[in-house]
C-alpha cells in the first residue's frame, strides 16, 4: 500500500452526490441555439474565423486561437452562425464577452475528422493537435493543455491525474469515470508520454466506491503500467491540485512554484478523457459532461453540447419554479451566473438550480472573535482572521504580508466561521483592489516619468541656448582683445565692455538673484534643485536610448 | 449577485457561547452543593445586570440589540465575575462589577471581537482594588459542619446587608485556602501544619477543591466537543505544576505542592474558561502555549510573592496585553513553504 499524506485543515460538508447518480449520463437533444463564448479559456479570447449567416460542420473551428496562451473553438453542431456579438457569459465577472450564436439545422454533420496513432506521432505535433481541438483543462481551470504538456525540461516523476470531486453536489467526473475508465486511461496514458513521467497516480474521494472499482478494472484490463486508483479520504478541498498533489505525493507545491518544478503534474480525468478523444478519434472538445441539481426533480448528468442555453439544460432536470438563482460549479467556490441565457462552457462542470429554501441566506455577520475555526481548516494554512481584518481595513500591504495570494478562495473558512463572515468575498475584494492599485500605479509611474522627463528637456535646450550665447559672447571678446594687441583707449574700453556684458550674460544664465530670499523659499529652492539633480541623473541613463545630454 | 461559498456549517457565536455556560454548570452544582445556592442568586444578578448593560450599550452604540444580546457572551463574562466574587457579597458589588465589565471593557474597548482585556477579569480587578474587604468573605462550606445560613437568611443579608442577630459575619466566612495559607505562612507556621488545619482536604481547600473538579470536568468536555483547542489549559496547567513544583521541591515547607495550586483559587476555572476566551488569547498554536505558560508562571509568582489573595485575574490581564506581539511573532509558514530556504 501507497502511504497518502495529509493536508492541513479542511471540512465536511455534506456531499448530496446521490441525487445525480441514480441514472446514467444522458445526452441531451439538440438544443435550439447555441451560445458559444470565444473565450473559455485562460488567455486571450479566440478570434472568430466566421461570417453571420455562414454554415458551419460539427467540429468546425470558429474561433482560432490568438498568441500561445489561447485555445481553439468549434461549433459544436452543424449550423448558421446567426450571431457574433457580446453575449452574457457564464464567468464569474457576471460581464458580457464576445460569443457566436450558432442555429442548429438539425443533421449534426460531423466535418472530415480522424484520429492519429499516438505512438507514431510526435510530441510536439500531439501538442499541436490538442491545442487545435480546444482542449483546456475541464476541472475549473480551464488552463490550455497543450501549454501543460510541456515540462519546460523539468523531470517528471509523477503524473496526477485528479478524480476527487470534492465540492458537494457535483458528480460529473464520478460519472465519467463509471462509464468511460478506458478512455480516460488511455488519455492519461498519452499525457504520461508526453511529460515523460515515471507513474501516473489516480486520486479518488473514498466517497465514489463504484468510481474507483471502474477505474480499477480499466488499468487490469489495458494493463497499463505504473498507474494505480488511489482511494482518497472525503476532505473537503482534496480536490483542489495542490492539496491532491500533496495528499498523494507528500509534495507541497507553493504559491507562485510551477508544479512542474517539483516534478508533479497534475490533470482532471475528464482533461485526460477529451485528450483521448481528441488524439485518437480527431474530435475537439465540443461536449462535456455537466451535472445539473439542487432544486430539480430530476438531478442527473448531461453529456451537454458547449453553448446549450442553460434555461434548456435545466428544464430537462426538471427544474423547480421556486428556483431563484443558477449556480455554476459546486455550493463551496461557485458562481451565481448572471441569466439563463448563457451558454453552457468548457467550465460548466455543474449546474445547482437554488433556491432559497436550499442555500439559505446566511444571517447578518457578527464580529469576528478570533475563535481561529478559520485558521484550523484552512488548507493553505493562512491565517484567515489576520487577513479579513487586514482586508476590512483597507491595509492591502498586510494582506499580502499574510500570504492572501497563497488563498485559494476554497471557501472553508467561510464555512466554519461561527460569526457568519463572509470571508472569501473580503479576500476576493482585496486581491481584485490590489490588482487595481498595481495598474494605476504603473500607469500613474508611466505618466510622471514621461512629464518629468519633457520638462527635463525643457530645461536642458534652455540651458544650451544660454551655453551658446556665452559662448559666442566670449568669442566676441577674445576678437576685440586680439585687435587690442595695439595698446588704445578706445579698444581696452571695448575690451572691458565685451568682458562686461559676457559676464552678465553668465550671470542670466545662472541666476544671482538668490540673497533676498527668505529661508522657507531657499529650502524651497534647495528641494526643488535636488529633484532636477534626481531627475537630470535618471535622465542621463535613460538618454542612453536617446540623445545623449550634452550639457554635463 | 451573491458570491460563494453558499452553505455554511450550522454554527453561531451564540451556540458555541451556549456550550461554555453548559460547561459551567458541573462546577457551579458542586458549589452549591458544598456552599448552598447564594452563589446562584449572584449569578442570575450578574446576568440580569449584563444583559441590561450590554443592550445599553449596544443603544449608545447604535448597534443592532437582537444578534447582539443573543450572542450569550454578556451572560458568560457575567457567570465568570459572579463566580470570582464571594457569594455573599452584597448585591450592589455584583452590580457594580459586572455593569463595569460589559461597559467599559468590552463596549469602550469597540463590543465584541475587539476588546484587549478579558471583560470578566477587568471586573474581578476593578472590585478587589477597589472593595478588598468585601472580597475576601468567603462562605464556609458545609463539610466544616459551621453555622449555616438559610437560603432566606442569605437573600436578607446579600441585599439589606442583615445577619441573624446571633450570628456574625465572622461566623459564616473564612479567607479562601490560599489566602488563609499565605497568612499562616507569614504567622510562621509550617506547610505541614497549616495543611492540618480543618479547612484543608485532600487537595486543597475543603469544598473548593471539590468545585475546581467541577470546573475541570466542564473544562475536558470543551476539549473533546472541540469548542476549545487543548493548547491553552495544557500549557497553563503544566507551567503552573512545574513553577509550584520546583520550588515545592526545594522547600515543601515554605512551598504547597503543585496539586494544591490546581485546585485552590481559580486556577481551573481559569485555565479552561477564562484564558480560553478567544477574543483575548492568541491565535497561533505556538502563540497560545507562549501565552498561557506566562500566565501560569506569573499565577503562581502573584499568588506566593504578590499581595493579592489569587493571581489568575493579574496574571490574564498581563498576558492579554502580550497577545498582538505574540500573535506577531508565532505566525505559522504557509502551505508550500516550509522547507528551508523557501
Ligand atoms: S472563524 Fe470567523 S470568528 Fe472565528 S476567527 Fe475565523 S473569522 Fe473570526
Ligand atoms: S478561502 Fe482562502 S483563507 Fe479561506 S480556507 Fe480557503 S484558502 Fe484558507
Amino acid at each position: 500500500m501507497r502511504t497518502l499524506f495529509a493536508f492541513h485543515g479542511g471540512v465536511h460538508p455534506p456531499t448530496h452526490k446521490d441525487e445525480s447518480t441514480r441514472t446514467p449520463i444522458a445526452q441531451t437533444p439538440l438544443p435550439s441555439k447555441l451560445v458559444i463564448p470565444l473565450s473559455q479559456h485562460v488567455g486571450n479570447r479566440a478570434v472568430p474565423i466566421v461570417q453571420v449567416g455562414e454554415r458551419v460542420l460539427k467540429g468546425q473551428k470558429i474561433g482560432r486561437p490568438e498568441g500561445k496562451l489561447s485555445s481553439a473553438v468549434h461549433a459544436s453542431t452543424s449550423g448558421t452562425v446567426s450571431a457574433i456579438d457580446m453575449q452574457l457569459v457564464a464567468h464569474h465577472s457576471g460581464l458580457p464577452d464576445l460569443c457566436v450564436t450558432l442555429i442548429p439545422d438539425g443533421k449534426d454533420e460531423w466535418i472530415a475528422h480522424g484520429g492519429v496513432d499516438t505512438k507514431q506521432t510526435s510530441h510536439s505535433e500531439l501538442r499541436h493537435l490538442l491545442r487545435k481541438a480546444g482542449v483546456v483543462g475541464l476541472g475549473g481551470a480551464v488552463f490550455p493543455s497543450d501549454l501543460k504538456t510541456d515540462a519546460h525540461h523539468h523531470k517528471i516523476k509523477t503524473l496526477v491525474i485528479n478524480g476527487a470531486e470534492c465540492e458537494p453536489y457535483i458528480t460529473c467526473d464520478d460519472m465519467l469515470m463509471r462509464e468511460r475508465a478506458t478512455d480516460i486511461l488511455r488519455g492519461a496514458g498519452i499525457l504520461r508520454e508526453l511529460l515523460h513521467a515515471e507513474e501516473v497516480l489516480i486520486g479518488i474521494e473514498d466517497n465514489k466506491p463504484e468510481a474507483i472499482a471502474a477505474m480499477q478494472l480499466a488499468v487490469g484490463q489495458d494493463k497499463h503500467d505504473k498507474m494505480e486508483v488511489l482511494s482518497v479520504p472525503t476532505m473537503y478541498p482534496s480536490g483542489g491540485a495542490k492539496q491532491l498533489i500533496r495528499i498523494l505525493t507528500g509534495i507541497e507545491v507553493a504559491a507562485g512554484v510551477r508544479s512542474t518544478e517539483m516534478g508533479v503534474q497534475c490533470f482532471n480525468v475528464a482533461t485526460a478523457y477529451t485528450v483521448w478523444r481528441a488524439l485518437a478519434h480527431g474530435e475537439p472538445l465540443l461536449s462535456r459532461i455537466v451535472t445539473v441539481t439542487g432544486n430539480v426533480s430530476d438531478a442527473q448528468n448531461f453529456d451537454v453540447l458547449i453553448g446549450t442555453p442553460l434555461d434548456e439544460l435545466v428544464a430537462l432536470a426538471g427544474s423547480k419554479p421556486d428556483t431563484d438563482r443558477h449556480i455554476m460549479g459546486g455550493p463551496m467556490m461557485g458562481v451565481d451566473l448572471p441569466a439563463g441565457t448563457v451558454g453552457i462552457t468548457k467550465a460548466t462542470n455543474c449546474i445547482i438550480e437554488s433556491s432559497p429554501k436550499l442555500f439559505p441566506p446566511q444571517p447578518p455577520a457578527l464580529p469576528c472573535i478570533r475563535c481561529t475555526r478559520c485558521t484550523d481548516v484552512c488548507p493553505a494554512e493562512l491565517q484567515p482572521q489576520d487577513l479579513y481584518w487586514f482586508a476590512k481595513a483597507n491595509n492591502f500591504g498586510k494582506t499580502q504580508e499574510f500570504h492572501l495570494f497563497d488563498c485559494i478562495e476554497c471557501g472553508a473558512c467561510a464555512y466554519v466561521c461561527p460569526s457568519n463572515i463572509p470571508l472569501v468575498q473580503y479576500y476576493r475584494y482585496a486581491k481584485s483592489e490590489i490588482h487595481e492599485r498595481e495598474r494605476d500605479k504603473k500607469a500613474a509611474d508611466l505618466a510622471r516619468e514621461r512629464h518629468e522627463y519633457r520638462q527635463l528637456r525643457i530645461e536642458r535646450d534652455k540651458q544650451e541656448k544660454a551655453e551658446k550665447l556665452a559662448q559666442k559672447e566670449r568669442e566676441a571678446a577674445a576678437k576685440a582683445a586680439q585687435a587690442a594687441a595695439t595698446p588704445d583707449d578706445t579698444q581696452q574700453r571695448l575690451i572691458e565692455e565685451a568682458l562686461a556684458r559676457a559676464k552678465a550674460q553668465a550671470a542670466v544664465a545662472h541666476p544671482q538673484n538668490t540673497e533676498t530670499l527668505t529661508p522657507g523659499q531657499s529650502a524651497e529652492i534647495a528641494a526643488i534643485e535636488a529633484r532636477r539633480a534626481k531627475i537630470r541623473e535618471m535622465a542621463a541613463d535613460a538618454g542612453a536610448d536617446d540623445e545623449p545630454p550634452k550639457s554635463h | 449577485m451573491l458570491s460563494s461559498p453558499f452553505i455554511a456549517q450550522p454554527s453561531s457565536v451564540s451556540q458555541i457561547m451556549l456550550r461554555v455556560l453548559l460547561a459551567l454548570i458541573p462546577g457551579i452544582a458542586l458549589y452549591v452543593w458544598y456552599f448552598g445556592p447564594a452563589i446562584l442568586v449572584s449569578i442570575t444578578l450578574a446576568s440580569i445586570t449584563a444583559l441590561a448593560t450590554e443592550a445599553v450599550m449596544l443603544k449608545l452604540r447604535s448597534r443592532p440589540i437582537k444578534p447582539f444580546i443573543s450572542d450569550n457572551t454578556a451572560l458568560l463574562t457575567a457567570w465568570l465575575l459572579a463566580l470570582s466574587i464571594p457569594p455573599l457579597a452584597p448585591w450592589w458589588l455584583v452590580v457594580v462589577g459586572t455593569a463595569f465589565a460589559i461597559a467599559v471593557s468590552k463596549h469602550l474597548y469597540g463590543g465584541l471581537g475587539s476588546n484587549p482585556f478579558n471583560p470578566a477579569m477587568i471586573g474581578y480587578a476593578v472590585l478587589i482594588i477597589s472593595f478588598p474587604v468585601h472580597m475576601t468573605h468567603w462562605l464556609t462550606p458545609h463539610a466544616l459542619g459551621g453555622v449555616e445560613l438559610s437560603f432566606v437568611e442569605q437573600l436578607n443579608y446579600i441585599f439589606n446587608g442583615v445577619l441573624p442577630s446571633h450570628l456574625t459575619l465572622d461566623a459564616i466566612t473564612m479567607a479562601t485556602a490560599l489566602d488563609t495559607l499565605k497568612t499562616q505562612l507569614h504567622l510562621g507556621l509550617s506547610v505541614s501544619d497549616i495543611r492540618d488545619m480543618p479547612i484543608y482536604g485532600r487537595l486543597a481547600g475543603k469544598g473548593s477543591e471539590m468545585v475546581a473538579i467541577g470546573f475541570a470536568i466542564g473544562g475536558l468536555y470543551l476539549i473533546f466537543t472541540r469548542i476549545i483547542s487543548w493548547h491553552l489549559p495544557v500549557a497553563y496547567l503544566a507551567a503552573l505544576f512545574a513553577t509550584a513544583g520546583v520550588f515545592h521541591l526545594v522547600d515543601p515547607q515554605h512551598y504547597v505542592t503543585p496539586l494544591f495550586h490546581w485546585f485552590s483559587g481559580a486556577a481551573m476555572i481559569g485555565a479552561f474558561f477564562i484564558l480560553t476566551d478567544p477574543v483575548t488569547s492568541p491565535t497561533t498554536a505556538k502563540g497560545k502555549i507562549i501565552f498561557a505558560v506566562g500566565a501560569g508562571i506569573l499565577t503562581y509568582l502573584i499568588r506566593v510573592f504578590g499581595g493579592f489573595p489569587d493571581g489568575m485575574a493579574f496574571a490574564t490581564l498581563l498576558m492579554n496585553i502580550c497577545v498582538p506581539l505574540i500573535d506577531a511573532y508565532t505566525q505559522p509558514k504557509v502551505f508550500g513553504k516550509k522547507g528551508a530556504g523557501k
